[in-house]
């Protein structure tokens, strides 16, 4: 049985229909990503498999633990943290992880050595006996995810970890996340960034608008993509229609502009071997090239061939039903 | 049904751990909220020197309005007191951490109960200071040692049902502002349509009714019966059978309230 199951769930608010027959399953000690725009309703999901609301339809298991009947023992396998989690401004760092160990129902010395051995977990030994309204967005999201591992949960549900950080917090915060996945613990990660899937999950699920949309590896994903693509950047700004022309030439499709770089990219099939010609070809129409770069395809890319839409571009759609994710 | 049964169970095993936890949780939070403490302090002195020194010259009860004051105004105190519940419960619901708690196997009813619990006992503190104050100023106890001793403890007991109505009231409404406005209508009609700053007798014939049958009338006459002398009694009888009343009513419809808002 997988630790995390979720067989057909659908969730609406109204008519707003914030999942629609979503199933997935998480093998134990596996790392899904759940990437998608905000409002896609990957919230809701965590929130139905952490007990917090019931779906409308379908059902899910955590642990071999039934979400809505079964709320207590699941409660008991999992640690829930991110944007729906939260910590007390007014305590310290060190009495918010002891009042969750408390609430785990570990006992008070457990409780009190648990929460010394996660401040210096998670570089916070310093500032562990200052109220948390001192501390930075970074140490604020460290002590979250501390106070999720208090009893040491099987199952582990990060939602959106790293949104609104710095990039320099980011990576701590993903370092210690790769770190507890080798720990054996399952955890099922959403995230807004194509990078963060791509940098934490075993596989990922895309979602959008409340249906999942592709399955697959990082690597699987970027297939489907279908191509590579070829970037030129040349020096003079009337250099760049030339340029196109001498793209066209190697894509069926359009190459895409973007003026304030003079940089044209186009997708190409075979990339690498096509390369030597595109240089030549550049060079006899007499285009002085700044920058010639051949790349593989990013979930970004993923996301427009998948849906026909950046995923900055769905963001403002999401806004609008925003009460599927928030 | 058997479900029903093991969640029961679960609850009522945690739920006096849990509730001293989260007891625990809100005194440290009031301690490091010393704005909070020296409102819930300073707001009942200064209602105590303002009624005795301006309005008391004008009300006549037929003996010191100190006196006749002190027993009132606590329990005007301890009642005002509860509407921090209301604000506490509508402050974490907006700020999402329930959803960490929720998240965690403790008591639900915990969160209602600690609250409840951790706001009772700074009342404790409140009751305290405001006899001394009281003192201070000329208010004696004449209802002998028992009454004088079993007074203060009456007065946070009252409090009890009206922490679960503001608990109620706080999840409902869900945020800070709309708890203090809620409160506000709550507690100032009950604590002024009733025996604690004027006799009812002085009242128009008509509110008389009104405020005799008022519960926290018959808080105040028992408070003021237990440190005047008098019939202590009927009064508690009677306080008792609303204070039992509307907690067997509220304390459930607040746990309800509080599932449904989180």
């Amino acid at each position: 049985m997988a630790t995390i199951e979720v067989e057909n769930i659908s969730k609406n608010y109204g008519k707003i229909e914030a999942l629609k027959n979503v199933s997935l399953t998480v093998e134990q000690g596996a790392v899904l990503g759940m990437l998608g725009p905000n409002g896609a309703g990957k919230t809701t999901l965590v929130k139905i498999l952490s007990s917090l609301i019931k779906p409308t339809a379908g059902r899910a298991s955590v642990a071999g633990f039934d979400v809505v009947n079964e709320t207590r023992q699941v409660r008991s396998n999992i640690g829930l943290a991110g944007q729906s989690a939260a910590v007390d401004e007014n305590l310290t760092g060190r009495e918010n992880l002891y009042l969750v160990a408390r609430l785990y129902h570990l006992d008070k010395d457990t409780s009190r050595r648990r929460a010394g051995e996660l401040l210096e977990q998670f570089n916070l030994v310093e500032s562990g006996d200052r109220a948390v309204k001192t501390y930075s967005g970074g140490m604020r999201r460290r002590l979250d995810l501390g106070a999720s591992l208090v009893a040491e949960p099987p199952v582990l549900f990060l939602d959106e970890p790293t949104t609104g950080l710095d990039p320099r917090s980011r990576n701590e915060l993903w370092d210690v996340i790769r770190s507890l996945v080798q720990g054996g613990t399952t955890v099922l990660l959403t995230t807004q960034y194509l990078e963060e899937a791509d940098q934490l999950a075993d596989s990922i699920s895309v979602i959008d608008q409340g249906s999942l949309i592709a399955q697959g590896t990082a690597s699987e994903l970027k297939q489907r993509a279908g191509s590579e693509f070829i970037s030129v950047q040349s020096q003079e700004l009337d250099q760049v229609s030339k340029t196109v022309g001498v793209m066209r030439r190697f894509s069926t499709e359009e190459p895409t502009v973007t003026q304030h770089d003079r940089r044209v990219t186009v997708s190409v099939t075979d990339g690498s071997a096509l390369l030597a010609s595109v240089v030549r070809e550049l060079d006899a129409e007499g285009v002085a090239v700044t920058d010639l770069s051949m790349r593989q395809p990013t979930l970004d890319d993923v996301f427009l061939a998948l849906t026909g839409r950046t995923a900055v571009e769905s963001e403002t759609d999401g806004s609008e039903d925003g009460a599927a994710d928030d | 049904m058997t479900e029903l049964v093991a969640n029961l169970r679960g609850e009522a095993r945690w739920l006096v751990q849990d509730t001293i936890t989260m007891s625990w949780r809100n005194l440290v939070i009031t301690t490091r909220t010393p704005e909070l403490l020296t409102f819930v302090t300073i707001q009942p002195i200064m209602f105590v020197l303002l009624f005795v020194y301006v309005f008391g010259g004008a009300i006549q009860t037929g003996g010191s309005y100190t006196d006749f004051l002190m027993p009132g105004i606590i329990i005007q105190t301890v009642l005002f007191g509860t509407s921090q519940t209301a604000v506490g419960l509508a402050d974490d619901l907006s700020k999402g951490i329930v959803d960490r708690y929720r998240s965690l196997p403790m008591a639900r009813s915990a969160v209602i109960a600690g609250r409840v619990v951790g706001d009772m006992a700074r009342n404790v503190l409140v009751v305290f200071v405001m006899l001394a104050v009281g003192l201070a100023i000329g208010f004696r106890f004449h209802g002998g040692v028992a009454g004088a001793i079993a007074m203060p403890f009456y007065a946070i007991f009252f409090s009890l049902a009206f922490h679960f109505v503001m608990a109620y009231f706080g999840a409902r409404v869900g945020t800070v502002e709309s708890a203090n406005v809620v409160t506000f209508l709550v507690i100032f009609p009950i604590t002024f349509l009733s025996s604690a700053f004027v006799p009812v007798e002085t009242m128009p014939g008509w509110l008389q009714p009104v405020a005799e049958n008022n519960p926290m009338t018959y808080g105040v006459d028992t408070a003021r019966a237990m440190s005047q002398g008098g019939e202590v009694a009927e009064n508690l009888l009677f306080s008792i059978a609303w204070i039992v009343g509307i907690t067997v009513v509220f304390a459930p419809l607040a746990v309800y309230q509080y599932r449904k808002a989180s």
